[in-house]
Order: C-alpha cells, then sequence, then structure tokens
C-alpha cells in the first residue's frame, strides 16, 4: 500500500514534469494580469492560452493578488526574464510603478505589449493593444443623450466610477461618456472636475455590486432625481440596477455600462442596463501572442492604430434600443461575442 | 468569567466608589486626586462601548447640522443600516474570534465561497433554495472548523492560519464559480429565497432589510449567548488568559473550536444577507470585507489582545463606519477623504483602547 503509493508519487512527479522538459525547446512568452479573479483577465489568458497552443508557444502566466499588486508584476517581469522569454503580455497595475522593471525586460531583448491598461508613460512599453476607453464612454453618452432627446439637457446624472486613485482606464471611460452626453469637460486627464449642474455627483463603486450599489444609494439621497446612471463595468452597474429598484426607480433610469462580459449583455436584453459598449479581452490577448511570435521570427514590431497611441482592438456598442446616427450590436448578437 | 475583567473593574470601581464617599481621610486624600482625566478613564473602562457609542451620536449631529435634513430622515438612517448589514454580520463572526486573541483573516473568503455555494446548488444543480441554504451554512461551519482545526490541533497563530485558508477560501470560490457571476434575475426566478434578505419592510418612512433585521437578531443572539451562559463566559476567559481558564477546568480547545465553526456558519449568513443585497452571486464580492470587519470590531472598542470588548460595541463601530461614509458622501465629500477619516477613526480607536485598558 505504501510502497504503491509512493510509486504512484514519482510517477506523478515525472508526469508533472514531463510538460516542462518538453517545452524547452519552444518559445516562451508571459502573460501577466492584474488578478486571475476578474474573468475579464480570465478570457484574456483563455484568449492567450488557445493562441499559444496554436502556434505552439508555450505560454506562462502571473498575476499579481489584487489590483494595484505592483509586486507580484515585478517579480513575474524578472521571471520571465530570466526564463528567456521572448516577449511579456502584461496589464500592468501600477502603470507607473511598473516601468523601471519593463525597462530591464526590453533591455534585455524582450518585446514587451501592454495589454488594456497602458504604461505610463505608453511609451516605456513596445505596443499597446487595448480598447479605445474614451471612445467606448463617448459611444454610450452619445446613445444616452440621443435616447433621452430633448430631456438630455435637463438630465440628472449620476456617475459612478471605479476609485479614487484616478487611473488611465477609469478617466477614458468617464470623460468620454460627458464629452459623449455633450457635457463641458474641464481636465480631461480628471474625474469630477467638471460643473456643469447636470452632474448629481460622482462616486466609488471599486467596480463591484456592492460598491455600485452603496454609491447609487447615496446619490440618490443627493438627487432623487436621478434618471441617467453611467457605470465603470456591469457589475457596478448591476448594483446600481438593485439600489434603483428598491427605491422603485427600476424602470424610469437609463443605465449605461462598459465592458461587454457575458452577464451584462444579458442584463442588457433583461432591460437592465440600456446600452453597454462591448471590448474584446481575448483578441487584445491573441493579437499580444501573435506579435510577439512576430517579433520573434523577423523582428518587427507592431504599429499603432491611425490616430492613437495605441493599437486598437475594437469597442462594439451593445444595445436593443438602437438610435439612428450611432452603429450597434443587439444583445442576441452581443451574446455570441461576449466574454466571461 | 465572561465580563471576568470588567466585573473585576466595575468591582475595584465600587470598591473606590464606596471609598470615596465615605468619610474617612485617605478618601478625600483620593478624591482631590481624581481629575476630569481619571473621572473619564474610569468610566471608559467600566463602559468599553461607551466611547465608540458617543462618537456614534456625535458624527450624527454633526451630519445632521451640516447636511440638514437630507440626512436625519428614518430613511437614511435605515439606507445606512442596510449598508452595514455585511460588515455588520461578519463583525459578529470576528468579534467571536477577537475575543478569543485571535483574528479571521478569512471571513470575507468564507462569505464569498458560500454565497457561491448557495447559489450554485439552487441555480445549477436545481435543489430547492432551501436546502442549498442550509448547505451553505454548513459549509461556511466546515471552512470554520478547518480553521479551528488549525489553531487548536497544530497549534498554529490565528493570523497565519487564517491568512492562508484566505487565499486556499478565495482560490475554491474562483474555481467552483468559474469567475463567473449568477445573475439577479435568475436568482429571482429560481430560488427567490436567496432574496429574501434584499427584501424590504417599511416603517414610519424607513425602509428595513430583512437582512439588516437578521443582523440585529444575530447580535442580540450572540450577545445573550456571551453574557448568559456558560459557553459564552468561557469564551471570555479562554480569550483573557486561556492558561488560567484551563486550569479553571475550561476546555479552552473545544472552546476555541465551537467559537470557529460558529464564525464560519455567520459567514455564510453574512452570504445570505450579501445575495440579498447586490441581488447576483458575484464571486468578486466582498473583497475589502476582512479589513472592513475588523475595523468595525476595533471601532467597537474590542480589545485585539483578548477577553475583553462587547459585542454590541461592533455594532456601533460598523455604524460609525457607515455613517462617516454616508454622511461623508452626501456633503459631497471627494471618496479619498472617507477613506482618510474611516483611517483615523481606527487610530484613534486602537488609541483609545489602549489608554483605557490601563488600570
Amino acid at each position: 500500500m505504501k510502497k504503491s503509493s509512493i510509486v504512484q508519487a514519482i510517477m506523478l512527479a515525472t508526469a508533472l514534469s514531463a510538460p516542462f522538459a518538453m517545452a524547452a525547446d519552444k518559445p516562451v512568452v508571459g502573460l501577466i494580469t492584474k488578478t486571475n479573479t476578474n474573468p475579464f483577465f480570465v478570457k484574456m489568458r483563455q484568449g492567450a492560452q488557445e493562441k499559444a497552443d496554436a502556434m505552439g508557444i508555450e505560454l506562462r502566466t502571473f498575476s499579481g493578488k489584487f489590483d494595484g499588486d505592483n509586486q507580484s508584476q515585478v517579480q513575474a517581469v524578472e521571471n520571465l526574464i530570466s526564463a528567456g522569454a521572448k516577449g511579456i503580455l502584461i496589464t500592468p497595475s501600477d502603470p507607473a510603478g511598473i516601468v523601471p522593471a519593463i525597462e530591464r525586460a526590453r533591455e534585455a531583448g524582450l518585446l514587451v505589449i501592454a495589454l488594456d491598461t497602458p504604461l505610463s508613460p505608453a511609451t516605456a512599453a513596445d505596443a499597446t493593444f487595448a480598447t479605445d476607453n474614451f471612445k467606448a464612454g463617448e459611444m454610450i453618452g452619445q446613445w444616452a443623450a440621443a435616447t433621452l432627446g430633448d430631456k438630455a439637457a435637463t438630465a440628472k446624472i449620476a456617475m459612478l466610477d471605479l476609485n479614487s486613485s484616478q487611473i488611465t482606464v477609469d478617466v477614458a471611460r468617464d470623460q468620454g461618456f460627458l464629452k459623449g452626453f455633450g457635457i463641458e469637460l474641464n481636465d480631461p486627464n480628471r474625474i469630477g472636475d467638471e460643473t456643469d449642474p447636470r452632474i448629481v455627483g460622482n462616486d466609488v463603486t471599486s467596480g463591484a455590486e456592492e460598491g455600485g450599489r452603496r454609491a447609487m444609494e447615496n446619490l440618490l439621497q443627493r438627487d432623487p432625481e436621478i434618471n441617467v446612471v453611467y457605470t465603470i463595468n456591469e457589475p457596478a452597474a448591476a448594483g446600481a440596477y438593485e439600489a434603483l429598484k428598491s427605491a422603485g426607480r427600476a424602470d424610469d433610469v437609463l443605465i449605461v455600462s462598459v465592458d461587454g462580459g457575458c452577464p451584462g449583455v444579458e442584463n442588457v436584453k433583461d432591460g437592465v442596463i440600456g446600452a453597454t459598449s462591448m471590448q474584446f479581452p481575448l483578441r487584445m490577448a491573441s493579437m499580444g501572442v501573435d506579435a510577439i511570435l512576430k517579433f520573434a521570427t523577423t523582428g518587427e514590431k507592431p504599429q499603432t492604430t491611425e490616430g492613437l497611441d495605441f493599437v486598437n482592438t475594437g469597442v462594439e456598442l451593445i444595445t436593443d434600443k438602437p438610435v439612428s446616427h450611432i452603429g450597434a450590436k443587439s444583445s442576441s448578437e452581443g451574446l455570441t461575442m461576449c466574454w466571461g | 468569567m465572561a465580563n471576568s475583567s470588567t466585573l473585576k473593574t466595575t468591582e475595584t470601581a465600587d470598591h473606590e466608589l464606596v471609598a470615596a464617599s465615605a468619610s474617612g481621610e485617605v478618601a478625600s486624600f483620593e478624591a482631590e486626586k481624581l481629575s476630569l482625566v481619571e473621572k473619564g478613564h474610569r468610566f471608559f473602562h467600566a463602559n468599553p462601548t461607551a466611547a465608540p457609542a458617543i462618537v456614534l451620536l456625535l458624527a450624527v449631529i454633526v451630519f445632521s447640522l451640516i447636511i440638514g435634513d437630507r440626512f436625519l430622515t428614518p430613511f437614511n438612517m435605515s439606507l445606512i443600516l442596510q449598508q452595514v448589514t455585511i460588515i455588520g454580520i461578519l463583525g459578529i463572526a470576528q468579534t467571536l474570534i477577537i475575543l478569543t486573541a485571535g483574528i479571521d483573516l478569512s471571513v470575507g473568503a468564507i462569505m464569498v465561497l458560500t454565497s457561491v455555494v448557495m447559489g450554485k446548488m439552487a441555480i445549477d444543480i436545481g435543489l430547492p433554495p432551501e436546502i442549498s441554504l442550509l448547505i451553505g451554512i454548513a459549509t461556511g461551519a466546515l471552512a470554520g472548523y478547518i480553521n479551528g482545526l488549525l489553531v487548536t490541533l497544530f497549534r498554529l497563530p490565528p493570523f497565519i492560519v487564517t491568512l492562508g485558508t484566505w487565499n486556499i477560501f478565495f482560490a475554491l470560490n474562483l474555481w467552483y464559480s468559474k469567475s463567473e457571476t449568477i445573475r439577479s434575475q435568475a436568482i429571482e426566478q429560481t430560488a427567490p429565497l436567496l432574496h429574501w434578505t434584499g427584501r424590504t419592510i417599511e416603517l414610519f418612512g424607513a425602509k428595513l432589510t430583512y437582512g439588516s433585521l437578521l443582523m440585529l437578531a444575530l447580535f442580540a443572539l450572540i450577545w445573550y449567548a456571551l453574557n448568559w451562559t456558560a459557553w459564552g463566559k468561557h469564551v471570555y476567559a479562554t480569550g483573557d488568559d486561556p492558561g488560567a481558564a484551563s486550569l479553571a477546568g475550561i476546555r479552552t480547545n473545544r472552546i476555541l473550536m465551537s467559537v470557529y465553526i460558529v464564525a464560519g456558519a455567520i459567514c455564510a449568513i453574512a452570504a445570505w444577507a450579501l445575495i440579498g443585497r447586490i441581488g447576483s452571486v458575484s464571486p468578486q464580492a466582498g473583497m475589502t470585507a476582512n479589513l472592513d470587519s475588523i475595523t468595525a470590531v476595533v471601532i467597537g472598542g474590542c480589545s485585539l489582545f483578548g477577553g475583553r470588548g462587547s459585542i454590541f460595541g461592533t455594532l456601533i463601530g460598523a455604524l460609525v463606519v457607515g455613517v462617516f461614509r454616508n454622511g461623508l458622501a452626501l456633503a459631497g465629500v471627494d471618496v479619498l477623504w472617507q477613506e482618510f477619516t474611516v483611517g483615523l477613526l481606527i487610530i484613534v480607536a486602537v488609541g483609545m483602547d489602549q489608554w483605557i485598558r490601563r488600570v
């Protein structure tokens, strides 16, 4: 009994070590995500893995322990340098803090591509593959204004942001929405400095249901007549909806969001969310793996999308109440493209 | 033995009061020496929940004056109660652990894991919601049992044990849920019982959820258990001085074990309240719940060194945080200053605790 379990253990150990031995001659590509919990990053990893398997690449994945965990990401970069990786795909938790580690990687000859979140400065990476978050915000802003029609001039808007750190994605979506809605921006790199009286207030959600609900409750206390709600992502939107439902306002408030996760798209279908801007994490990752392989074989670096300082991986408006001048896909179509 | 320390101190305070009121020379000498600060010290020493209660009262008054009629309404007060429900329930579990001189970093993870278990059982497997709920609570108790086993049998420090199980439970949660959210609509259709905690009853303009009422009932229940049962007295004794407690014939390991199991089950009840509040079952919920529950306990005047503190202190602690967050938000104060204020409250609370503990 005991002997057989030892034999089993040895067999298991050999079985486990086999992939490592086999992988030695495959090119290595690293993927470092902010966390391994968010479905967005789970999907991103899946996209990278599928692509890597198809191309005969060894993918090594790492992630921070929580959003904002720079230390783990620095360690992951260091591990990948010493593993002789060809390139790194990274969603930086701390876009400025990670830069020294990224510089060491590039000096060591690795191609570094930022996914989803640009580094600060963006030029610290060889390329950025991301959603145009400003555009994503702008689309739902335009949609909301068009849907309200004349009433847009007297709208009361709640802004449900991510957190108080003013990070790029948060700022771009927030400001994009406001511009799309037709509200004059002050500093486009800053959330909450607008003076338009239509904005009831900003509050933070941590991008989660509980935060969304609390923020919505508190803003409703400031002004019970809120009729437009911008949310940083769909979980926050779902939380905000619960608060509105509890206040008896579920049916006469317009909620807009960004992400394109499957639960979010289903919420569009059910009328919880009016419109959402879908992004494409799977595409981001698979394009990233392609770019690194191309660099490894030809030495060629990816080119940015015209007019932007990054490679745009696309954004799509999902709504079942389309307005004439903004192209949109229905929630049924959205469900075939959604992630998570 | 429950309030062995508090009992003792009230006794000494009584002695001194008697001595002070006696007309002996020595007594008048002592009375002269009692400055206002010393009187305050004695008062807070004898009433550990007085300090947070005063802070709560002052906060309500100040916010009412600043914000006016939008703050001090029955509806807004009930809203604050709704907003602190989850942290309040987790705070009960946390208080029990902290009373035994432990700390539980895994409460949030147990809550999320059990909420996922409840949701999966009811929606994916299709069990009746009552059974799903019970399985969830059993899962919570099991998680607590694992913590308790590691603390008692392997004699590992609770901080390390729960730091480890926090990661383990959270990883299990992600694995089991596949990081996927179960939507509110799906739960409403097949397992409305899981939403029961989010239903409201109106009372004089206040909107109370059953979740909040459940929280208050749990506070009352645990208060009773801690103060009026042998078990409760043993919990305090074990936290105060495990050596002495075991010399007195208390089987401290059994007490610790029971505390961790009860705490785990309470986390599962928090999970139920969580589902009622956010509608959906999200594997990403409750990320900050661990620290928030410790914050509530600490502001509530519970000593991190064990054996001293009141369960209602935790309720007050949770309400203090809730009132500040709500009040500052209504006043339009930037979120980072809300965080700043909560940080300040924690330090003041622990500072007070250190000062009060000095005899």
